[in-house]
């Protein structure tokens, strides 16, 4: 059984958190948005597993809220892969700021 | 025995690094189709981590759903809205060195915070041991309001991706 110290699977997470984030903000496109989403819910279920693992008093905690993020990402992801094809097929566009109908 | 320890231990390390390297891949790649097998390899090597970390039936799921069923979804999305012809769009706005800088910042503040923060690592919790059927049983036991909810969240998104995204709006 091998025992990481717990300050380093959290700063790997931190860095796995910034990436999403960073691609997040700066993609165009609406589908890679979506994948940097994926990541940071990627990198918060690390972070509670680790937690449930290295602090928990009652273990299962940890690992079954990580079951339902992974299932909230999985409907995260179908809905809005479904809006992405909606509005590819009415303004034949998925860059995020080429969707601009409700600016000025 | 230490040899085989240190091994795991630094084959761990060697898992993270190259969850990074995959996931700057997803966020800097210019073609979306190799973003998404990128995801795929990140996820992968976080089911990885799940074992290493003695949660079993996560990786078992996390591979199953999320690279089985989401990076799927993805390519579909990709394939269906991706312009097949080879022309070259800019992929990132111009806001690259803002959130550089501020991520920066955001990243070392936190980093500060976890080295500092005296975490209660108990022993007992070290040596517990979560079997599927303690999962299932806290599933029933604890937690069966919120799973109630995620199944009635679940079939809810199942009918609203199909109305979404169906040809004619009704």
């Amino acid at each position: 059984m091998i025992i990481l110290p717990l300050p380093h699977i959290l700063i790997f997470s931190l860095l796995l958190f910034a990436i999403g984030v960073y691609g997040a903000l700066v993609r165009r496109n609406i589908i890679g948005i979506l994948i940097s989403i994926e990541l940071m819910l990627n990198a918060a279920n690390i972070n509670l597993i680790a937690f449930s693992k290295y602090t928990s008093l009652a273990p299962e905690t940890g690992q079954i809220f990580a079951l339902f993020v992974i299932a909230i990402a999985a409907t995260a992801a179908a809905v809005g892969l479904a809006i992405v094809l909606a509005l590819y097929r009415v303004r034949k566009t998925v860059q995020a700021d080429e969707v601009h109908l409700l600016k000025w | 025995m230490p040899i085989l320890e240190l091994a795991a231990k630094f084959g761990t390390y060697a898992v993270m690094a190259a969850i990074l390297v995959f996931a700057l891949g997803v966020v800097t790649l210019r073609n979306l189709f190799h973003c998404a097998l990128c995801l795929a390899a990140a996820l992968i090597g976080t089911a990885v981590i799940y074992v290493v970390l003695q949660a079993e039936y996560l990786a078992a799921i996390q591979v199953l759903l999320y690279v089985g069923a989401v990076v799927t979804l993805v390519i579909f999305a990709i394939m269906l809205t991706e312009h097949l012809a080879g022309k070259t769009v800019r992929q990132n706005n111009s806001q690259s060195l803002p959130a550089i800088a501020g991520l920066l910042g955001f990243v070392s503040l936190l980093t500060v915070l976890i080295l500092k923060t005296p975490w209660p690592v108990t022993p007992t919790a070290l040596k517990a041991k979560v079997s599927v059927m303690g999962l299932g049983k806290a599933l029933m036991g604890t937690y069966v309001f919120p799973f109630e909810v995620i199944s009635i969240v679940l079939i809810a998104a199942l009918i609203g991706t199909v109305v979404i995204a169906k040809k004619d709006p009704v």
